[in-house]
């Protein structure tokens, strides 16, 4: 059997740790989450020279082990026990080359628990070009290590780095500082109470909550009563602690690197007076949005056509293909037609991940942060709040979790709360319908009023959600300090490798959640719909032909089915709850949608297609009426009294509902973890689901 | 003198840094007493600064900046 061994990569943001995550497993690799909470865990695998099976794991960046934040706080956990099973057998470091003084702060501390530990000195390539030049056999022995000197973008020194980590076993353990020194006396008793304990573990494990709080003692009970120092002397400690390794580390390089500044060339700075200019950054950045709004809605329409072609073809082949009945109508127009319906947006999805992590990737995205952040926090917002609004325009999960690295709680907090106003993906194809519905063709300005609606959606998404952010900033009394600091990295050209494996990830994902509820809803739906109690249901036949006896058989078998649809199950809930949506201009069907929707709101279109398909009985022996999509069904669905169900009135309405209303368990799901309470996203829940039925009740009583 | 007070373009030496206020995460990314730092550009109302700490760059608040002494040695 073939040797197993578990590396995990580490290091600060910035140095290219995911490349070097990407260059070792290529494709093997899968996202998941650690347990009980929503912090990416990548892990994949790679076979090293020897044979030996190499599991990898790439631990969020961080700047040191003291945890700020719960990404940070997983790096620690795992390095702290030993009983983990993805506990590392090697420790990769990554650094980056030109900034190699900060980077080593983490690596001393590493070294400082005795885990085996390869440095990784990243973007070699850029050595010459920045005049830096290093004496890896002094830096070896002075940092008990062996280098790898790498460049992902050049693909030089990967299996260099492999050799490394096959020899693991090779590496030294020892510690390149001494870290107790900065209090003997402290260290001293801790060692004597802890006798068979790691010092600088015992040493992380107390100070963790200084600063976050979160570690798990379970490994070390008894620290829990070890306190002979007050919050501040901590700190204080922890701060001589950095002193001391910083000390360390500008020693050791000042005789292991020079640096010719003669040669070195730093465009960044140059770059930054633009980017960054008071007048010319805004200018700037705002005909980067608008070329990335353009990609999504206009250049992603040709797939995104082929692909509902593909899906229509696909109904119609099952529809004349399989047996006519209720199941073949469930297939084709609820399920096919649902996953259809997501399908189509895939592309847009994939182009603005596509732009998002190109913006990460170069080093754009914190200028941006840079740019916006006193202009957002007249909002009670951060400038780091930018990146969770531009990412809620594709998807609000991500999105509230990007407000992770957002110092201050109660920006975070009023960031995670508004971000669901932006207007996400799933918002596309109920709003792309109901225009295509109710907005009259004709053009103003060379653009079409169709999509004059849609741009106004997603500007009134943006705005009420810095609308609401103002307004919270004055209710929430929440007492936090306010601090910032993010790194302006140095500009780079995106990897097409780490763009392509996330905008791969992303899209993949957000396919495969929507798909699966999609599915589920269709089928439950279509239970509900197909069986009902009592005498209504079982002899609707023998009533209605009763009622109306002069009729064709096909127009009996439509009021049939009509009548068979208003008294199954769903019939029942829908006219129970119509006269809370009537003043809003919807019928019961539609209330059935909005119900579904509350699971992810891009279920709507197929919870239409759904009942319609079941509500009429004839469709397959037309063949006009076979190639029907969802679209013309709806245009042709009409009140009792003959009146059209989808009028500009009721279409307004509905478009403002789905614009304000909060209906995505998934993401509340994510705010109650992310908040870690009930609180917050129980407050979205009825606040903007509240305000959009004030709302779409005022837009329909106006325009009626 | 603070950190808040530096000009563009101007360099100056860390003094003193307020441990109560700046939090650790600062100092590790090289915010510390000793080490050179440069104003490389800021954003409008001034607010937030863009500095190169000891080669690191990076950004913060003035209400940070306020908190941290510096030595001009442009001067």
């Amino acid at each position: 059997m073939s040797k197993q061994i578990n590396v995990a990569l580490i290091g600060n943001p910035n140095t290219g740790k995911t490349s070097v995550f990407n260059a070792l497993t290529g494709l093997n690799q899968k996202v998941g989450n650690y347990p009980g909470i929503t912090v990416d865990k990548k892990e994949g695998t790679c076979k090293l020279a020897d044979g030996t099976k190499a599991h990898i794991l790439d631990l969020p960046g961080t700047y040191s082990l003291n945890a700020s934040s719960l990404d940070e706080n997983v790096v620690i956990e795992l390095l702290l026990n030993r009983n983990d099973k993805n506990f590392p057998d090697v420790a990769v470091v990554v650094t980056d080359v030109e900034n190699l003084k900060r980077n080593l702060l983490l690596f001393t501390q590493i070294k400082d628990l005795e885990i085996p530990t390869v440095l990784a000195i990243n973007m070699s390539d850029r050595m010459a070009y920045k005049g830096i030049s290093l004496d890896i056999p002094y830096l070896e022995s002075q940092l008990e290590t062996k280098i790898a000197l790498i460049s992902t973008r050049k693909n030089n020194g990967i299996s260099e780095l492999k050799e490394l980590i096959a020899k693991y076993d090779s590496l030294s353990t020892k510690p390149c500082l001494n870290a107790s020194s900065i209090d003997p006396e402290y260290f001293d008793s801790l060692k004597k109470a802890f006798p068979d304990q790691l010092l600088y573990k015992l040493w992380l494990v107390i100070t963790q909550d200084v600063n976050f709080g979160k570690t798990d003692r379970a490994t070390i009970e008894a620290v829990n009563n070890f306190k002979t120092k007050s919050e501040t002397d901590l700190k204080r400690l922890q701060q001589k602690e950095t002193i001391k390794r910083y000390q360390f580390i500008n020693n050791t390089l000042k005789k292991g690197q020079t640096i010719d500044l003669a040669n070195a060339k730093d465009f960044r700075i140059k770059i930054d007076r633009i980017l960054t200019h008071k007048v010319w950054g805004y200018v700037i950045f705002f005909f980067i949005l608008l070329l990335m709004f353009q990609a999504v809605y206009d250049w992603a329409t040709y797939p995104a056509d082929l692909i509902d072609l593909g899906f229509s073809n696909l109904a119609d082949w099952v529809k004349n293909t399989l047996p006519a009945g209720a199941f073949t109508n469930l297939l084709a127009e609820g399920i096919i037609a649902g996953i259809g319906g997501i399908m189509v947006f895939i592309p847009p999805i994939a182009f603005l991940f596509l732009f998002i992590s190109i913006l990460e990737e170069s080093g754009y995205m914190s200028r941006v942060v840079f740019l916006m952040d006193r202009l957002m926090r007249r909002f009670g917002l951060s400038g780091k709040s930018v990146v969770p609004l531009i990412s809620g325009n594709a998807c609000a999960i991500p999105a509230v979790m990007a407000a992770r690295n957002i110092e201050s709680w109660k920006e975070r907090l009023i960031t995670i709360l508004v971000t669901p106003f932006t207007t996400c993906s799933a918002r596309l194809p109920v709003y792309v319908i109901i225009i295509a519905l109710v907005i009259p063709e004709g053009t103003f300005l060379g653009l079409s009023y169709q999509a004059l609606t849609l741009m106004s959606l997603y500007a009134l998404g943006f705005l009420t959600a810095v609308f609401a952010a103002f307004i919270l900033n004055k209710i929430l009394k929440i007492k936090s300090k306010s601090y910032f600091v993010i790194e302006m990295p140095s500009y780079k050209m995106p990897l097409l490798k780490n763009v392509g494996l996330t905008v791969l990830e992303k899209t993949k994902t957000f396919v495969f959640e929507a798909g699966k509820i999609i599915l589920a809803i269709s089928i439950v739906l279509w239970f509900l719909a197909s069986y009902g109690p009592g005498e209504q249901f079982n002899n609707a036949e023998a009533i209605v032909t009763e009622r109306h006896p002069n009729l064709s058989e096909d127009e009996l078998n439509d009021l049939v089915a009509e009548h068979k649809l208003e008294h199954s199950y769903i019939g029942i809930i829908g006219k129970g709850m119509e006269p809370v949506i009537q003043p809003l201009g919807y019928d019961w069907k539609i209330g059935i949608g909005l119900v579904t929707s509350f699971a992810a709101r891009e279920v709507f279109v197929g919870t239409l297609a759904t009942i319609y398909s079941i509500g009429s009985a004839n469709d397959i022996e037309d063949e006009d009426e076979a190639m029907s999509t969802i679209k013309n069904r709806m245009a042709e669905e009409t009140h009792s009294d003959g009146t059209k169900v989808f009028t500009l009135a009721s279409g307004i309405s509905l478009l403002l509902f789905y614009a304000f209303a909060m209906q995505c368990m998934s993401t509340l799901a994510v705010v109650k973890r992310e908040t870690n309470s009930w609180k917050w996203p129980s407050l979205q829940l009825v606040f903007m689901s509240g305000f959009a039925y004030i709302v779409a009740l005022i837009a329909f009583q106006v325009l009626k | 003198m603070t950190l808040a007070d530096l000009k563009r373009g101007q360099h100056a030496v860390i003094t003193d840094v307020s441990s109560k206020e700046i939090p650790l995460k600062l100092l590790e990314m090289g915010c510390l007493p000793g080490n050179s730092v440069e104003l490389v550009a800021i954003s409008s109302f001034s607010d937030p600064m863009y500095l190169n700490i000891n080669g690191s760059h990076l950004a913060i608040r003035k209400e940070t900046a306020n908190h941290i002494l510096i030595a001009s040695i442009d001067e």
